[in-house]
């Protein structure tokens, strides 16, 4: 299911045709995430390699960038994408440069998380689920991010933003750079 | 319940300024445990450990000092120790607090542990969202390699131990601890079939333990204070401190370290400023994380915060995270929001979870809307029985739990949603 997607997406995204290519830095930092696993289990660095390349590579894993990964640690690419497609937080589609997730469980849900997704909704011009036109911002909703005594929040990029209000809202987009 | 004993015990440090630095953990007494741990045998560590009567703090409740004694001494494999930081049931956000707070008291408990079983390398397994915090992590892990507090002579007794960070990526089946060593191995996070457990066959095939941030950074405080000490806190079988989240509709939300036994009540009032709108405004408390069923308000004037009390009661200590709603809240509503979950997250590996997480949520969400139809109370009761110990892991368990218990403590207002097609508090 997850393999027809991704072919899919895959045509769409021929013009993205700059083959990945992790940059020195990137290389080192490799070398370091390979040293915390036993060497006979060199595979266990899959999921930080993975997060490592969504970094590298536009914030998301293109089928290019997964292929790439799956050269590097000499994996079948089924085997990555396998993974890539299990964990929420590996992005298979592009994202804005704001990806915005707004927790909607049980004690945000509780202290009113739907006035924050209404007023994000308001403020983007876009629903969950979208990103904005000019590739600015993607807004979703999201489970349990473990924040849950400063409820309502939300995660952009990597940063928890909590004990949220609509207008607080307001303000922390536009201060966003 | 000792009223004059120390109550701060896993969070002893994080109200310090800098808290999460090795200076500021050296000058409150750091790794003093630690060396003296290492200057006994692991047997006499364990034995410390069984004393203190501790129960893992992740949700099953099980006895650390137990769990560390299934080890096998001889093993021609290496032994590995892991730590669940995938902190993700909903409702919890306990473990994040000693992460970004206070790091050195799960690296010092966690050498302690390693000492015992005989480890030579170990992984806290932090969530995805958490990057944050393992930075925090990593940064502390780096100190402590610099002090010689980790590596290959640690305080030059020939104790070895090697700990890293592995990240996960947004799964919550991987705080099962099967699913999170798949996930370690880099792979799916799909639970395993047990037996064999992982004491005998965890990471990598090794002998392996598996415990929480709370239950780790409780270590360094029994070795230091002994294992009588610390079952001298709390109540008989569940002793010693939790460190309880109280989330919703109460005045001061927060992380709070009680001793167990406390009653809920007095959690509520004494520590998180009482319920919105007073104590009779209170509808009802999932006590221990979304997958443990809701008590009614009268269950909450009596209940004690401990493992036998919660489970009298009908429910469950679990993790801690103790969800407060008062009378607006349509239980109905909750209960589908919480389904939904469950639906996100089963992994899809055994059918009674992966198809039931679907009907359960697909069905209270329909009552919810006003499409209730006679008999899907029943069906749904039905539902939760055809999922409950029919799936390799909890994750259905915790699905069907909810609804069952939700039933159970507000059936009218389930009656009524059905009958009536709406809320019966709107």
């Amino acid at each position: 299911m997850f393999l027809g997607k991704l072919i899919g997406s895959a045509m769409e995204q021929e013009q993205h045709t700059r083959a990945p290519q992790f940059s020195q830095e990137a290389l080192a930092k490799t070398e370091e995430i390979f040293n915390r696993y036993p060497p006979e289990h060199r595979e266990a660095a899959l999921m930080p390699i993975l997060h490592l390349a969504q970094r590298e590579f536009g914030g998301w894993l293109a089928p290019e960038t997964i292929d790439y990964v799956a050269d590097f640690m000499n994996l079948a690419p089924i085997r990555v994408y396998e993974v890539a497609s299990f964990y929420t937080m590996y992005n298979l589609k592009r994202v804005g440069t704001y990806h915005i997730q707004v927790c909607t469980n049980i004690s945000c849900w509780l202290c009113n998380s739907d006035a924050i997704v209404k007023t994000l909704e308001r403020k983007l011009g876009i629903g969950l689920g979208q990103t904005t036109a000019d590739q600015r911002y993607t807004l979703v909703a999201v489970e349990c991010l473990g924040a849950c005594v400063n409820a309502p929040m939300l995660q952009i990029n990597d940063d928890y933003h909590e004990n949220l209000t609509p207008e607080k809202v307001v303000g922390i987009i536009d201060q966003l750079p | 319940m000792n009223q004059s004993a120390p109550l701060q015990i896993v969070f002893k440090n994080i109200h310090k300024a800098n808290s999460h630095t090795l200076p500021v953990y050296l000058k409150g007494g750091g790794y003093k445990a630690m060396a003296e741990a290492l200057a006994k045998t692991p047997e006499e560590v364990i034995n410390e450990v069984k004393t203190s009567g501790i129960r893992g703090r992740g949700g099953a409740g099980f006895p650390a000092g137990i769990k560390w004694s299934f080890i096998p001494k001889a093993s021609t494999k290496p032994k590995y120790l892991v730590c669940n930081a995938d902190e993700g049931e909903p409702g919890t956000c306990k473990d994040r607090d000693i992460l970004r707070f206070d790091p050195h008291l799960l690296i010092e408990g966690m050498v302690i542990a390693a000492f015992a079983v005989g480890s030579e390398r170990g992984y806290i397994y932090i969530r995805g969202e958490f990057f944050l915090e393992s930075q925090r992590v990593e940064g502390a892990i780096r100190e402590a390699y610099a002090k010689g507090y980790l590596g290959d002579n640690i305080l030059g007794t020939g104790v070895r131990f090697d700990l890293a960070v592995h990240l996960g990526a947004g799964a919550y089946v991987c705080g099962e601890e099967t699913a999170l060593l798949e996930s370690l191995e880099g792979k799916k996070g799909q639970p395993r079939v047990k037996p064999p457990f992982p004491a005998n066959v965890g990471l990598w095939g090794g002998p392996t333990v598996i415990n929480n941030v709370e239950t780790l950074a409780s270590i360094p405080a029994i070795l230091e204070h002994g294992g009588s000490w610390y079952a001298g806190l709390g109540v008989e079988k569940s002793t010693g401190t939790k460190i309880f989240s109280v989330s919703g509709h109460v005045n001061r939300p927060g992380n709070y370290e009680v001793e167990m036994g406390l009653p809920l009540k007095r959690l509520l009032e004494e520590y998180a400023g009482g319920v919105r709108g007073g104590w009779d405004n209170l509808k009802g408390v999932i006590p221990g994380g979304s997958s443990s069923p809701v008590l009614g308000k009268q269950v909450c004037e009596t209940v004690t915060m401990d493992y036998d009390s919660i489970a009298r009661a009908g429910s469950m200590l679990g993790s801690g995270a103790v969800v407060v709603m008062d009378k607006s809240v349509c239980i109905v509503r909750a209960i589908a929001r919480i389904s939904r979950f469950y639906r996100h997250e089963s992994c899809g590996q055994c059918t009674p979870c992966r198809e039931g997480t679907g009907w359960l949520s697909q069905i209270v969400t329909r009552i919810e809307a006003g499409g209730g139809q006679p008999g899907d109370i029943e069906l749904l009761e039905e539902l939760c029985g055809n999922i409950s110990g029919k799936t390799i892991c909890a994750l259905g368990d915790a699905a069907a739990m909810p609804v069952a218990g939700a039933i159970r403590a507000f059936r009218d207002e389930f009656v009524y949603h059905v009958e009536h097609g709406r809320c019966l508090v709107e």
